[in-house]
């Protein structure tokens, strides 16, 4: 089975392990996905199954998103992930996937849409520095020099400055599962993931090893 | 938020005993040495509590050979085998850290005397 799944963020809190120890968690809400499509290498090039996560309001689907759902005879879902698999057999269009295909012990990879912070300066959105608060310091939290004069009178591509910060997509790796809970669809991850509460995330397991 | 509460809940434990700041008590606590588990007492008096629902937290001081000791233990760990109130203390406020600077008799708190009839 296609160890991914898709969540709600619901917060975080602590728990005590096996030899007593608190844990800080965080709670996510994963009820079953479904597969919507299975993408197969002599169509696409590359074998993938398609899932779908949430409810969502019929009148807020385009034409081909409705379409789409039809073909594949589910219902429709709010959020869509592809996940590349090694074999499609054994997958079928509208195949449910619950919490139980992640284990207890296992490091993830949890993808979601970071909290926005709105226009940040460089302190905050890059970890610049910042110049001394007090003692006659006119130099606070300002960038400080952007570049040379007249040459090469531009500021270089990509230079760190001011900007939006946040609501982008993040994955952070290697969190641990602490707990699955079968009944209730609860996936307990140890420490932070990335967004707010009541965001969507997507868990899969961490493939590369360290 | 009630999935949360129900995560928590589950790891709550209603079978300590009830004490407050002030009071002398003795902690069993479990301690794993080797593979073999044995349960050590520390016994102090309850400086404060701290949080609620399973974050909540006690601290316990006690002296030992003339220097201080505080341990801060989660009211609802598994590593506590049981709290044992040896004695209830009058205190008149909640975080008792004025013990901190006293050393000697004057650290003590003065032990609630409970009338037999209302003894538990």
């Amino acid at each position: 089975m296609v160890k991914a799944i898709f969540g709600t963020k619901l917060g975080m809190t602590q728990v005590f392990d096996a030899s007593g120890d608190v844990v800080p968690v965080t709670v996510v809400k994963a009820e079953p996905c479904v597969i919507t499509q299975l993408k197969s290498k002599d169509k696409d090039g590359y074998d993938a199954v398609q899932i779908g996560y949430g409810e969502v309001k019929e009148r807020k689907l385009t034409s081909p998103r409705k379409g789409h759902f039809q073909k594949a005879g589910v219902k429709a879902t709010r959020y869509l992930a592809e996940i590349r698999v090694e074999e499609l057999n054994g997958y079928e269009l509208g195949q449910e996937i619950k919490v139980s295909v992640l284990e207890e012990g296992e490091s993830v990879k949890v993808t979601g849409v970071s909290r926005g912070k709105g226009f940040a300066g460089v302190v905050k959105r890059y970890g610049f520095h910042g110049g001394p608060g007090t003692h006659g310091s006119m130099f606070h939290r300002a960038p400080g020099s952007i570049g040379a004069s007249s040459f090469p009178s531009r500021v270089d591509k990509g230079k760190r400055l001011p900007g939006r910060m946040g609501g982008q997509r993040v994955t952070t790796r290697g969190s641990k599962v602490v707990r699955v809970d079968q009944e209730k669809n609860l996936i307990l991850l140890k420490g932070s993931t990335p967004g707010p509460k009541g965001g969507w995330v997507l868990i899969q397991e961490d493939r590369k090893k360290r | 938020m009630s999935s949360i509460s129900k995560v928590e809940d589950a790891q709550l434990r209603d079978d300590l005993a009830q004490f407050r700041p002030g009071d002398m008590v003795k902690v069993h606590v479990k301690v794993k040495e080797g593979g073999k588990e044995r349960v050590q007492i520390f016994q102090g008096t309850v400086i404060r509590r701290q949080g609620s629902g399973v974050k909540e937290t006690f601290t316990v001081r006690k002296v030992s050979f003339g220097v201080g000791v505080e341990r801060t233990f989660p009211v609802h760990s598994p590593n506590i085998e049981k709290v044992e109130v040896v004695s209830h203390g009058v205190v008149r406020r909640a975080r008792l850290y004025y013990l901190r600077e006293r050393v000697g008799k004057k650290a003590r708190v003065r032990a609630k005397i409970l009338k037999k009839n209302n003894a538990e």
